[in-house]
């Protein structure tokens, strides 16, 4: 039986009193692109290092493609590819020294690794002899993967590669990670984006330390717990502060230009719910909302969740 | 914070807090900044987008007086960027996801710091700095080291410590990045306060969501003010479904890496 690419039981981490991770358990399949989502502090990074042989886990157990995270580091390390969040290039040496590097790392060249890296290094191969340093974000992301990439590991490791990317580079990175899975390698992802869990075969929710779901990004929805409502008005302020006095308010967050509401008598019909709510609303002078039946995003379960386990301040 | 008072610095009460004309700003050859130009109100929150590398820092910079423009003019709080670039800083608040409070000093001292360099009275700085920890419910935390708290609370703080002296404008540099998504809508309940209270909010973000949050926007790409409006105008006046795609639009026409 081919071991799986990702096998974590019951991980702890410690760093004096701050619990870093705590009964960490996940499974990831072969050639599956599997998120990590979550802010920051949430416990990827120390996660990530312990996949990739740079920390030993306090306790339970962890195995990267049948090889065991303590024992075997030797072994793992030739075999995976870690794109760490910080900048983790030559600043001072150029694109190709970079990619010539880190083969020569691994005991390869650019040459030969060139055809697994090719359809993202040729986006920035016209730049290969600028200074890493000097690239803009979206160029050193990218080179940062080509690094990752070039000694074909069997698995990546990419530690929130998109933080502090704007939206359109974004959107481009995915797309290239979409391309990689398409050539059959594992690819395990972090990220503090809810909205890019989508774009994950499954996704792990991680929340100080722990992990708060796992499934399909679709599926993660349906935990959360009452139906799901968005609300919007004129006065989208008014609307925010009114639905926190609300006394059957179970949760309400604004999403971009509404207001994502539920109401905790959640087996109420929806039209009894809006008639009370709009009732409620018109006494605190907002006549104009309207309300929708939505379906929970990651994001909203997220939020549920997060509430549920960490009793939030 | 509670308080209903009006901002110090904001004497000037008719035209915009921030009036840019022109604004451009060359490094040798390369224009970062090409001729914007733009006002924003006394209480309006502003979202300020563009791509990595479209200007937005440079921009930035010079309306907060800490670069000099190669051309045209912009007045921040009645002062000119160019002529009084002091008075500028004196007026603006100013928070950073990277640059914000000194880790290695307590709560208190952190706003104690920032209170005497904004030139605050110690009686003033005392009893906003405990009004400011009463409403962040931070009283319990005061003594502890910044370093020590949670992300989420360490930027609650840091927005508050940038608005201690009163500010008329605060610039707001993605000052959400990272955090979790139930603290990040917090924050920016704390953005509508101060706006609710006559400071105007500069913000930058790359969520899509919190560009929804703004009375206006601005896209910028390649230097240049590239579309500007309310989120519910743009959206109709370019045809998308969401702000995302119209980012998406305007940046990628461009070929930008």
């Amino acid at each position: 039986m081919t071991p799986l690419p990702v096998e974590v039981c019951d991980v702890g981490k410690r760093f004096d009193d701050t619990v870093a991770l705590a009964d960490v358990s996940i499974e990831v399949h072969p050639a599956e692109l599997y998120g990590l989502v979550g802010p920051d502090g949430a416990g990827k990074t120390t996660l990530f290092r312990i996949l990739t042989t740079l920390l030993v886990p306090d306790a339970g157990s962890a195995s990267v493609l049948g090889l065991d995270v303590v024992r075997d580091l030797w072994a793992i390390r030739s075999r995976v590819g870690y794109m760490p969040g910080r900048f983790s290039l030559y600043g001072d040496l150029s694109v190709e020294e970079n990619l010539r590097f880190f083969a020569s790392v691994f005991g390869t060249t650019l040459e030969e690794g060139y055809d697994i890296i090719a359809p993202i290094y040729r986006q920035i191969e016209p730049f290969r002899d600028r200074r890493a340093g000097a690239l803009s974000g979206g160029m050193k992301q990218k080179l940062a993967l080509s690094c990752a990439l070039v000694h074909r590991p069997d698995i990546l490791f990419l530690d929130e590669p998109t933080t502090g990317v704007d939206a359109v580079s974004r959107r481009e990175f995915w797309n290239l990670l979409d391309e990689l899975k398409a050539s059959g390698i594992t690819i395990v992802v972090s990220t503090p984006y809810m909205d890019e869990a989508t774009r994950c075969d499954r996704v792990a929710l991680i929340q100080q330390g722990r992990v708060l779901a796992i499934d399909a990004p679709q599926a993660i929805g349906r935990l959360f717990p009452r139906p799901l409502y968005s609300v919007r008005a004129g006065r989208r302020a008014a609307l925010i502060g009114a639905l926190h006095e609300y006394e059957h308010t179970a949760s309400a967050f604004p999403f971009g230009e509404t207001v994502h509401f539920s109401d905790a008598r959640a087996s109420l019909p929806a039209a009894t719910i809006e008639h009370d709510l709009r009732a409620f609303l018109a006494t605190r002078g907002i006549d104009d909302a309207r309300m929708a039946s939505i379906p929970a995003g990651v994001e909203d379960a997220f939020m549920e969740l997060m509430g549920e386990t960490a009793g939030v301040a | 914070m509670a308080e209903a008072d009006p901002t110090d610095a904001d004497a000037s009460t008719t035209g915009p807090v921030i009036a840019v004309q022109g604004l451009t700003r060359r490094f040798g050859d390369f224009t970062a900044v090409d001729a914007i130009s733009f006002d924003v109100a006394a209480g309006e929150v502003f979202g300020f987008l563009g791509a990595n590398g479209a200007g937005k820092t440079t921009a930035i910079k010079m309306l907060i007086g800490l670069l000099r423009p190669t051309e045209g003019d912009a007045r921040v709080a009645g002062c000119d960027v160019r002529t009084d670039p002091e008075g500028v800083r004196r007026r603006i608040g100013y928070m950073s996801q990277r640059f914000s409070l000194y880790e290695d000093l307590t709560a208190r001292e952190n706003i104690t710091l920032y209170g005497g360099i904004y030139g605050l009275k110690d009686a003033e700085i005392r009893a906003r700095g405990d009004a400011l920890l009463d409403e962040l419910r931070l009283r319990d935390q005061a003594d502890e080291l910044v370093g020590a708290l949670p992300l989420g609370w360490k930027q609650k703080l840091a927005l508050s410590v940038a608005l201690l002296h009163r500010p008329a404008v605060v610039f707001l540099d993605e000052p959400t990045g990272g955090v979790d998504p139930v603290t990040r809508r917090r924050f920016w309940e704390l953005i509508y306060a101060a706006a609710s209270r006559g400071t105007t909010v500069f913000v930058t973000t790359h969520y899509m969501d919190e560009a929804e949050y703004c009375d206006r926007i601005s896209i910028m790409v390649d230097g240049r003010i590239a579309a500007m409006g309310t989120p519910a105008g743009l959206k109709e006046s370019h045809g998308v479904p969401s702000l995302d795609e119209l980012f998406v639009r305007l940046a990628r026409g461009t070929g930008a890496a």
